[in-house]
């Protein structure tokens, strides 16, 4: 468990004690304090956390967008504050980038959008659109390359997004809330996009979010920012299946209502990392111990196939029974731990 | 109504305001695009921040927008007469026009680049693009709409100050209108180069929407 085939190991980006201040009218906001991470080449690394948590001001320090205040990014090697501007331009060719609003050039075609980094880059016209012919392909609205930007929808607006981001051939794509303005077909859409991209073409990824579903669909580690902090790093299995930090379990738990209602009765969460599915054991263990139980709450998801998420139990009144069955649970390789107050 | 007379001094006035107008718009934005451009690049979310710049130019072109045309008309007559050798007719009203109307461009100007999505400007940032490349590429496009309906706003802005040049016997449909309508009670000529003063106003309008539409692309 935890551990990551996909990524060679390699920091593609390192950042060190980086804290970033704006100034404010009313004093300084501080967006984010020490950060320290790295984002290994290959990956697909989610960074999540609430809004106004410090995410795009971290993912703008990672293409120097925003100069930290204190400490330093490497990408590559390369320490970015060390750039004359020129270098920086340069660098930046090879660090793409798509934002939750598209941010496409209303006045031009599709493909004329695709072409537009390689323009600045200083490539030739006919290199340009062929490149751009063969993004639209990889991307799949070949067809939509003469339309204009208004004509899309909002996920076809995102593929344009990512063309064009591919355009330079970059090694990394940072995506700032790329899929938070898709409803969730077309995210899923999106996102088995990305993945391919990653899988194909071997670019790094960062993923930035505030929703636990896009990191449980494609990362495969993921940090969790927490008011301007880093509260957590991992593999998304073990932040998700065993959350250690209040800031991970109220990301990974949305719904806990665990504060709630007081009452004396047992009650077990049940935690599935994708060894097991759903329903056999939990039918499995009424049979055996011809106790119903009652699902109190559920929240289960699918990856990769593999059985991810929660349940919560109430537990027979029975103390006997109950131990028992959670003996039983944890002898099925599931982690199964005793919530109170659920009732 | 009207002898020949009449019809080929409204005609040569009618050609007088339009040649005044067209020049001095020219020349405004020859001055105010770039002072616009500055404005909006300079400024504390620009690309490129130079607050003192900014405040500078901004200044400038406060105070001289501030001076009401018709005092600037008259102030401007020696600087007018320096360069054009005379202080009537139209070549000289282009002197106070152009002085008035650049930095009333300038704002136009930067209203409509202001316009422009702040997102967009930060993608091609990420791509790498110089700011100069920000502004030909991105900015001055994305805009370009808007600076067309900028642009209706300016030449019919001009089209009004240059009539006003007819206090100072500045040639033109304003300065019929004033030697006949307002000296010589000839109410008529007045009327008629006022309808003109309109229609051409009405003509520039539509031209100037018809353009801005036909080159949005925001709109499917
Ligand atoms: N340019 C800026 N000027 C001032 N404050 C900013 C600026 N950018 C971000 N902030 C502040 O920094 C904090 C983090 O913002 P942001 O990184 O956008 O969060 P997130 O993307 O996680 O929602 C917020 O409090 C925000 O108001
Ligand atoms: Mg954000």
């Amino acid at each position: 468990m935890g551990s990551d085939t996909m990524s060679s190991g390699n920091p593609i980006i390192r950042i060190e004690g980086l804290s970033k201040t704006f100034q404010g009218v009313s004093g300084d906001i501080s967006a984010l304090e020490d950060i320290s991470l790295e984002i290994r080449e290959g990956e697909i690394f989610g960074i999540i956390g609430m809004s106004g948590a410090g995410k795009s001001t971290l993912v703008r320090c990672m293409n120097f967008l925003e100069k930290p205040t204190k400490g330093k990014v490497w990408f590559n090697g390369r320490d970015l504050s060390q750039l004359t501007k020129k270098e920086l331009y340069q660098i930046r060719r090879s660090i793409g980038m798509i934002f939750q609003q598209f941010n496409l050039l209303m006045q031009r075609t599709v493909a004329g959008n695709v072409c537009f980094p390689l323009e600045i880059a200083g490539v030739d016209k006919k290199a340009a659109a062929k490149r751009a012919e063969e993004l639209l392909t990889l991307v799949g609205i070949s067809d939509r390359a003469d339309s204009y930007p208004s004509q899309l929808s909002g996920g076809q607006r995102q593929r344009v997004a990512i063309a064009r981001a591919l355009a330079t051939n970059p090694r990394v794509l940072l995506c700032d809330e790329a899929t938070s303005a898709l409803d969730p077909s077309t995210t899923r859409g999106v996102l088995t996009l990305l993945r391919d991209i990653n899988r194909r073409l071997g670019i790094t990824i960062v993923v930035i979010t505030h929703q636990m579903k896009v990191i449980e669909e494609i990362c495969s580690r993921v940090a969790i920012l927490d008011s301007s902090h880093i509260a957590e790093v991992g593999s998304v299995e073990d932040i998700f299946t065993r959350p250690k930090t209040s800031a991970a379990r109220r990301l990974v738990f949305p719904e806990d209502p665990s504060m709630g209602k007081l009452s004396g009765t047992r009650c077990c969460r049940i935690v599935f990392n994708g060894n097991s599915a759903l329903e056999p054991v939990i039918a499995e263990m009424v049979l055996e111990f011809r106790q119903v139980v009652n699902i109190l709450f559920a929240d289960m998801k699918n990856i990769d196939g593999k059985a991810f998420g929660h349940i919560v139990i109430q537990l027979p009144d029975s103390g006997m029974v109950a131990d028992r069955m959670m003996e039983y649970v944890r002898s099925k390789g599931l982690t199964a731990e005793e919530v109170e107050g659920y009732v | 109504m009207f002898d020949m007379e009449i019809f080929r001094m409204i005609g040569s006035g009618l050609l007088e305001t339009l040649y005044m107008v067209l020049v001095s718009t020219a020349m405004a934005y020859v001055l105010g695009l770039p002072l616009g451009i500055a404005l909006v690049i300079t400024d504390k979310d620009g690309i490129r921040p130079m607050p003192f710049v900014n405040r500078f130019i901004g200044i400038v072109v406060n105070v001289l927008r501030s001076v009401p045309f018709l005092i600037l008309l008259i102030t401007v007559l020696p600087i007018t007469k320096k360069i054009v050798g005379t202080t009537i007719g139209p070549n000289a009203t282009v002197v106070p026009l152009v002085i008035a109307s650049a930095p009333f461009v300038a704002r136009v100007v930067e209203s409509s680049l202001k316009e422009v999505d702040k997102g967009v400007i930060e993608a091609a940032q990420s791509m790498g693009a110089s700011p100069w490349k920000i502004v030909y590429k991105v900015i001055l496009p994305e805009a370009r709409p808007s600076l067309i309906v900028g642009g209706t706003i300016a030449v019919t802005t001009i089209l009004g100050y240059s009539a006003m040049a007819g206090i100072v016997a500045g040639g033109g449909l304003g300065d019929i209108a004033i030697r006949y309508g307002f000296y010589r009670y000839q109410t008529n000529i007045m009327l008629v180069t006022v309808a003109l003063l309109i229609l051409i106003v009405q003509i520039l309008q539509e031209i100037g929407m018809k353009l801005a539409n036909i080159g949005d692309r925001r709109n499917g």
